[in-house]
């Protein structure tokens, strides 16, 4: 557990360093921060297998962290250099980590859920035996495509699970503004599928849940939805203060209950000192600065490999027609076609 | 008997329908390769809406051909995740207005996977879908949205426009990789020509072809359009007017190199889409041969499209609206002088 705990306390060091770094403008765009999500993020991965596959919506950060993508690779990604995970061409809302079996963060609310269903009828058709875990948040479930996956996966009996992190806002509208059934897992029953909630901020709870409900996906292929109650501390986004739907005395209230404390007197009970923590503290804070150094001295992308990726090697011979000299049809801009020199 | 050599096989044609040359294309890359399945609605038991798929689930099994509920955004983003899982999913969509309910899943997703990640997964998928209008089918069912998809990058979009290049496409799409469009038309799905039976067969992505031969004028089409300018064509000569007709076959990527020679030999051009022209197919091209075969014009570069309204259902409001014969003789009249 300490090792988990220590996952913890990097996603909320990394998270306040991404907002530090973000207000210096080192970071753009969108920037949404995992605090207060911990629990969830460590717990459900924990309880994955190495090969199982995970597939987020934006607020991405923490499950990346916890999938073991390491900091530098996250930071640099923040950055948009070229060591980043996705080689700085997707950013906050689009780490990735095949390695490790993580096939994005999408920014399209909702729009994660069809490929993940996807990704998990490829396993039953390769005869793989892991399962998918999909992360959405609250606003998705309210999404077209929430329903088209849920039925498709039930129907198909696929290796899924979906599991809602519910941090109880939408952006700034609450569950119960947008959801007419607020028990979000209770939607499962529409697809005659298994629903459950769970302490979102509660280890061990995450764990034994996820555990529990991706042994029955990989056995049974028995799909799920999985809500996890929880609290994000931050704004929408850092761009969002986040209290114009919510009171302070609300965030103070949930800050009594933190997932980080929480597991930290556990460990203390279990015998954990004073000193065992502070080196884990000590030792998260030098990793997220060597994350910050790393990103610094990432090179920025090449421009010249502007189209990078876009399309499979070859294409570019199919492409040569369109506009000669240039790589794919564009008009001004020449690509060398490499990810960079 | 007859003795046949392997040169022979592999040079042999049979005469077929545009639909049967599609259905040829997915049974040969479905014994091809384990990793290509059919997905869509009705495209199983129902043997497919327009019969494209009729055969196959009985010859290769429900997984592989596979029925879906009416969930265009679940099931064309299920392919995106099989895709990227290294599966060769085919898509059906019953017509291309209903592509537009999984637009999401198209443009912001499949589209978007091999840059936004770096390079790091691809999605080789395809989907296939006809448009097309003339069958009274109205204002939500007769759209041709080429253009949309062809102004995307990160997709490659194809339109064949005979049974050969239906067959020589479609199985180039599924052994790309990258998601690819194939734009069927309902109209040609009857049309009938010689497709090659070997299964090597290919029809490369990013080589239009030239259709006719012609001195006096260009023709610029795609997918039925092409169709249309072949016979105009041919009324055309009677009349002593020599029209070349130019098949893009893919409109992205887009051969220019082929509507640029051929251009520079007529300095005339005339291009044809089923679609609205505005912003469309014919808008780009039009505005790609002015800057490219700029010295070579004696004339401005005409358009023919769908009139610019929701397609009415009487008869005679549907025919008035068509990019018919009529309206591209009378262009290729004018591009004349």
């Amino acid at each position: 557990m300490l090792a988990m705990y220590e996952q913890m306390l990097l996603i909320r060091v990394f998270e306040t360093e991404a907002e530090r770094q973000y207000k210096a403008a080192r970071i753009g765009g969108y920037c949404h921060l995992s605090s207060g999500q911990e629990a969830t993020c460590v717990g459900v991965v924990d309880a994955m297998e190495d090969d199982d596959l995970l597939v987020t919506g934006y607020r991405s950060h923490g499950f990346a962290l916890a999938r073991g993508t390491s900091p530098e690779a996250v930071m640099a990604e923040l950055f948009g250099r070229r060591d980043g995970c996705a080689h700085g061409r997707g950013g906050s809302m689009h780490l990735l980590d095949t390695e490790r079996g993580y096939y994005g963060g999408w920014g399209i609310v909702g729009g994660q859920l069809p490929l993940a269903t996807g990704l998990a009828l490829a396993l039953v058709r390769q005869a793989k035996p892991q399962a998918v875990i999909c992360e959405l948040g609250d606003g998705a479930v309210n999404m077209g495509a929430w329903h088209e996956s849920l039925n498709l996966a039930a129907l198909w009996r696929l290796p899924i699970i979906f599991l809602v992190v519910n941090n109880k806002y939408g952006m700034g509208t609450s569950v119960e503004r947008a959801s007419a059934e607020p028990d979000l897992y209770k939607r499962a029953a529409s697809y005659r599928m298994h629903g459950e909630q769970v302490d979102g901020d509660d280890l061990a709870a995450v764990i034994e849940t996820t555990r529990r409900l991706l042994d029955r996906a990989r056995d049974q292929r028995e799909p799920a939805v999985l809500e996890a109650l929880t609290y994000r501390y931050r704004g929408h986004s850092v761009a969002d203060a986040g209290l114009a739907y919510r009171t302070k005395d609300e965030i103070t209230e949930r800050q009594q209950r933190d997932p980080l404390l929480r597991t930290a007197s556990q460990l203390r009970e279990a015998g954990a000192t004073t000193d065992d923590l502070r080196e884990i503290d000590q030792r998260v804070e030098e990793r997220v600065q060597a994350a910050v150094d790393f990103a610094l001295d990432s090179p920025e992308p090449d421009v010249d490999a502007l189209a990078w990726g876009m399309y499979a090697k070859g294409s570019d011979e199919q492409f040569a027609r369109m506009r000669p000299g240039s790589a794919f049809g564009e008009e001004e801009l020449i690509f060398d076609g490499g990810l960079g020199k | 008997m007859t003795v046949v050599t392997p040169d022979e096989q592999a040079q042999a044609v049979e005469r077929m329908t545009y639909r049967e040359a599609l259905r040829l294309a997915l049974r040969e890359e479905l014994a091809r390769d384990e990793r290509v399945f059919i997905m869509g609605e009705e495209v199983g038991v129902f043997e497919g809406s327009y019969k494209v798929t009729a055969g196959l689930m009985a010859e290769f099994g429900a997984d592989r051909v596979r029925d879906t509920p009416i969930s265009e955004e679940g099931f064309v983003g299920a392919g995106v995740g099989a895709a990227m899982l290294g599966e060769r999913p085919v898509v059906e969509i019953m017509t291309l207005n209903f592509l537009l309910v999984a637009m999401d899943q198209v443009v912001n997703h499949a589209a978007k996977i091999g840059a936004m990640f770096g390079g790091e997964v691809r999605c080789p998928m395809v989907i296939r879908t006809p448009n097309g209008a003339g069958n009274q089918l109205t204002a939500q069912h007769s759209q041709s949205f080429d253009g949309w998809f062809a102004g995307t990058p990160g997709l490659k979009v194809v339109t064949p426009s005979n049974p050969a290049d239906a067959k020589g496409l479609l199985k180039a799409a599924i052994r790309d990789e990258d998601p690819v469009l194939v734009i069927e038309n309902l109209p040609i799905y009857k049309e009938k020509g010689d497709v090659p039976l070997d299964p090597g067969f290919i029809t490369p992505i990013g080589r239009a072809a030239v259709a006719r031969q012609g001195s006096d004028v260009t023709i610029v089409s795609h997918s039925f359009a092409t169709v249309r300018a072949l016979h105009v064509a041919g009324q055309l000569a009677e009349e002593g007017i020599d029209a070349e007709v130019v098949d893009l076959r893919s409109l992205r990527p887009l051969d220019m190199e082929t509507v640029a020679a051929s251009v520079a030999k007529t300095n005339r051009a005339l291009c044809v889409e089923e679609g609205w022209p505005s912003y469309g197919v014919t808008a780009e091209l039009a505005a790609r041969i002015s800057k490219a075969c700029f010295d070579d014009l004696d004339a401005p570069v005409e358009r023919v499209g769908m009139a610019e309204v929701p397609l009415p259902y009487a008869k005679n409001l549907e025919t008035a609206a068509m990019p018919n014969e009529d309206r591209i003789a009378a262009a290729v009249r004018s591009v004349l002088g």
